[in-house]
This record gives structure tokens, sequence and C-alpha cells, in this order.
């Protein structure tokens, strides 16, 4: 018991038995998950695993009992507001405001973080320099590319200086180049920063590329935990025990998913909801 | 107070960026109490300004319907004589009614806004900032508000150019302007209470066309009160457009009113708006 609680101070997030329902559809079932403080946490998944329900509990946008989830130690369900100024939240859907410039955009979550207003353009011109969208911050967010969008996005999350960045499916419909762009931006303001990074995907070679550590999602639960190499080698010597040829490349981290969720896979991965909310994320992006 | 502090730029000495990012580094000082509200409303309300200067074109298109009321409906009711008005020309008498209508058009389907911002991710961003839900319905309540009021500027500059004869005293026009944000924010507050029951826009499109006529029509606008059938003088009693349409003429136009009552009317229907419409928030989250 003290144990968990000196571990739910130290961690940047913890999850105890998350469990979250929408009527018949439990969504997550069962969740534990310890994200240490400076890490990028990658929480992987097909659509419908559960991971958005996860990050919207995380966030507070959903109602959880107490005790389920810490954000550095600070309840979610007691004390909302404290969670809220420590959190950067990059949703799933593009969610910039495309009757607004860049800076007007970033100024906005400036405003509702309460940056005085002498540091206010100063703090939202950094804002948009560490997402290079400088030169296009006067132009209207709808004139925007996807992946510039993403970048505004992210801008939109660092201008209040958060602890934990929170990211729902950042590079979902973007081109390759986009989506490495998307990551390098993180990961510089990451390195400037310092502050912990939780990330969803279902793109396996990001997390295997940009994740310090991933967990796999199944059904509401996490199924595997470690970092990537801990995780493809684990299978691979597995694979080995079951007397595959030691020649055979170390498996990726696709194989270690397909292992764990075993068959029926497909059948799986998300309602008629999620793939339709997916390709409307990715139309949008165009 | 000077800059902000000399940041620990090179605590990760390695790839220090070529720019500075020192701001981001620190999280903004909380505001307190009952300062956060005024700075919620405020940061709301700057957005619905932005965005009307960036496009216009609703502004125009808007003045279309009012334009025509007081064009066709007002010159053909002034010839005909039919309504008594206490002396004065009808359309002189139309003209509040016609500017109270036109704020509450606005305001009524501003539900739809923040269903479209639920569906973009916005929502879900604003309600993970340190900004309480009333809060937040306030703050939108108020820029519904504004956006209102811009539009009844509009109509007031057509109907001077009709010919009504409006006063131009200054203060009885602030007056005017509370009594027109305070109706607007009234009518949005039920128009997002209304979204916060049907979650979708269709719906909410529907409900908004079955109520507006109703509120338009069971109200003084087009005529008084007092030539109603009993059970309608029951519903405009109920009805806070014809507080409001009572207000504006009488500042507008010297008629006998109760300005007073008005005001605390409006006052108490925007507050209980803003209560109902923050208490459903969180199922359009969800």
């Amino acid at each position: 018991m003290t144990q968990d609680t000196a571990a739910e101070r130290s961690a940047a997030v913890s999850c105890t038995r998350l469990a979250y329902s929408f009527g018949e559809t439990t969504a997550v079932d069962g969740l534990d998950l310890s994200v240490g403080e400076g890490e990028v946490f990658g929480l992987l998944g097909p659509n419908g695993a559960g991971k958005t329900t996860a990050i919207r509990c995380i966030t507070t946008l959903l109602p959880v009992p107490a005790g389920m989830v810490h954000v550095f130690g600070h309840d979610t369900a007691k004390e909302q507001m404290s969670v809220r100024r420590m959190l950067g939240y990059v949703p799933q859907q593009l969610s910039a405001d495309s009757g607004l410039t860049g800076r007007e955009n970033v100024a906005l979550f400036a405003r509702v973080f309460d940056v005085p207003r002498r540091e206010r353009a100063a703090r939202v011109a950094q804002a948009l320099r560490a997402v290079d969208l400088t030169d296009a911050a006067d132009r209207l967010a709808n004139t925007y590319s996807g992946g510039m969008v993403r970048r505004l996005e992210l801008a939109q999350a660092l201008v209040s200086a958060p602890r934990l960045l929170i990211l729902d499916e950042p590079t979902i419909g973007l081109d390759p180049i986009a989506r490495t762009s998307v990551w390098e931006h993180i990961n510089a303001v990451r390195e400037a920063t310092g502050m912990t990074v939780l990330v969803t995907t279902h793109y396996m070679d990001e997390a295997d590329q940009y994740c310090d550590r991933v967990g796999l999602m199944h059904r509401g639960r996490i199924r595997a935990l470690g970092t990537p190499v801990q995780l493809r080698e684990g299978l691979g010597e597995r694979r080995r025990a079951d007397g595959a040829p030691a020649t055979d490349p170390l498996p990726t981290l696709e194989d270690v998913f397909r292992d764990i969720a075993g068959s029926g896979l497909e059948d799986q991965s998300g309602g008629f909801r999620d793939v339709r909310s997916t390709r409307r994320t990715a139309n949008r992006v165009g | 107070m000077s800059e902000a502090p000399a940041a620990p730029r090179t605590a990760s000495a390695d790839p220090a960026p070529e720019y500075d990012l020192n701001l981001l580094l620190t999280p903004p000082q909380p505001r307190s109490g009952w300062r956060l509200l005024p700075a919620r409303v405020i940061a709301m309300c700057a957005v619905e300004l932005q965005k009307l200067r960036h496009d216009r074109t609703e502004l125009y298109t808007r003045a279309v319907q009012p334009a025509l009321w007081l064009l066709i409906f007002g010159q053909t009711f002034t010839r005909i004589k039919a309504i008594p008005t206490g002396g004065i020309a009808y359309i002189d008498y139309l003209a509040p009614g016609i500017i109270a209508q036109s704020a509450m058009f606005i305001a009524i389907f501003y539900g739809i806004q923040i269903i479209w911002e639920r569906d973009a991710g916005i929502l879900n961003k604003l309600l993970v900032t340190p900004t309480p839900r009333s809060a937040l319905i306030t703050g939108k309540a108020f820029a519904a508000g504004v956006k209102s009021l811009i539009q009844a500027v509009v109509v007031v500059v057509i109907a001077a150019i009709l010919g009504v004869a409006l006063t131009w005293n200054p203060l009885k026009l602030i007056g005017v302007g509370a009594i027109v944000i305070l109706g607007s924010a009234f009518f949005s507050c039920l128009s997002m209470t209304i979204a916060g029951i049907v979650l979708s826009r269709d719906r909410l499109m529907g409900f908004g066309q079955a109520i507006t006529m109703p509120l338009f029509f069971g109200s003084n606008a087009l005529y008084p009160v007092a030539i109603m059938p009993g059970w309608l003088q029951a519903v405009s009693k109920a009805n806070p457009l014809s507080y409001e349409v009572d207000a504006l003429r009488g500042l507008l136009l010297g008629t006998p009113s109760h300005v007073g009552t008005d005001f605390a009317v409006l006052l108490v229907a925007a507050a209980l708006g803003i209560a109902a419409a923050s208490s459903l928030l969180g199922r359009l989250a969800r």
C-alpha cells in the first residue's frame, strides 16, 4: 500500500486498475500503467483497444472514481484543476480553429492558461518558433497542411509549459515526411524542456523508433510492457526456444503485437465508429 | 517585473536548439478565485471578435433578414395602422423587436457551434485547460453576446436609415448593449443546453427551428401583449424575449416600460441558462 503511494508520487502518470465502460461496452478493463517522469511512453494498440478512452480518463475528460488515476501524484478525480495545469493535450482530431490564424490559436491557449499579458506575445512567439511556424503564424489555420496543423496544436499545448504532453494519434493520416517532421519537433521540444510525453499510436514503426518504453494494449488492458528492444528480443528468444533458427531476423514490434493479441485481431480491431472517426480525421488531414 | 528568469537553457547541453525556448520552461502563475472568470470571458470574446474580423460574411448575410422585416413588414404595417402602438409609427415600434429578434437568431444557433467544436476536438482541448465548465459556458455565452451586439449595431443603423427615431443618448445606448448581451447570453445557453441533451447537430437544427418562431411570435416583438389572447399573454410573460424587447423599446424610443424589472429578469434567466448548460457540458465531452 505504502509502496503503491510512493510509486504514484514519483510517476508522471499512474493508473491503478483503471476501468471505463460506455453502457454495455467495456473500453478500458483494469488498466495498470505507470509512466516515469521524463520518458516518452507509447500506448500502442489497434483501433478500439481502449487507448483513447484511457487517455480521456487521464486528461480528466471522462470522470473516474478517486484513486484510479494520478498525474504527478495528483488524483484526477479530486484535483482536476491542478492536473489540467500540468497537461498539454493534442486530441486525435485536427483541433486547431480554422477560423483563426496560427498565432491566435496559440494565444487562446496562453490566455486560458493564465499567461500574463506582458509575457503573452513573447511566449506565443516562442511556441510557434519551436514548431517552425513563425513564417506561417499570421495565416489562417485553414490554409495549413495537415502536418502544419499538427505542429500548431503542438505549439498550443507547449505554450503553457506542461510537465506532461499527451498526444492521441499525433501522426494519423499524415504522409511519411510530415510524420517524421511532427516526431522531430516532439523530440526537440522534449530535449529542450525535459517534459514527459505520453503518446498513443497504432503505427508500430514509429513507436519502435521514438518511444523509450511502450505498452501494448489489447481489449482494454496492457498485454506487454517494456522498451521496444526488450519486447522484440523477448519474442525472438521465445521463438528460438520453440525451435526457430537463430538466423531469423529480430521480430518487429508488429510481430510482438500479433503474438500477444493472437488471431482474431482483424475482427476485434475497432467498431464502425472508430473507423469512421479515423477516416474523418484522415479526410481532414487530406 | 523584469523579463523572464534567465533560464537554465543549457541544462541538457548537447543538442541546444539554436533558438530560445526559455519562456516555455516555466508554467504560468495560476489566476486565483474571482479573477479567473473574467479572464476566461475575455478569452472567449477575443476569439469571437478575431473570427469576425477574418470573415465578415455572416455579419452581412445576417443583416438581410432584419432589413427585410423593417423594410417590407414594417413599412406595410405602418400604412395599415392595424396594430395599436401607443401613438408611434409602427416601424418605430417594430425596430426594437427586430433588434432583439436578430440577436436571438444568432444566439439560438450557438449550440451548433459548440457541437461543431466538440466534433473538431476544440471543445475537448478547452475542457482540459484549467477552466471550470461554468467559466467556459459563461465565456461562450458572452461571446455570443458580443456577436449579437455587433449584429444589433447593424440593425440599429438600418433602422436609422429607414427613418426610425431612435435615441442617441450614449447612456441609454450602453443600456441597450447590456440588454442585448444578457438576452443573447440566455438564448445561447438555452441552445447549448439543448445541445447537451440532443448531442447532434441535425437534431439541434430541428429544435432551433422549432423554438425560434414560437419565441418570436409569442413575444411583444411584433405587437403589444395587450392584444394577444389570454393563453398567449401567459406565454409572453414567461418569454425572456418579451422582457428584452420591452427594455429595448423603453431605452431606444422612450415608451413606457419596466427597464429595471426587464434587466433583472434577463440577468436571472442568463444565470439559470449558464447553470443548466454547464451541468450538461460533460455529456458533450463524452
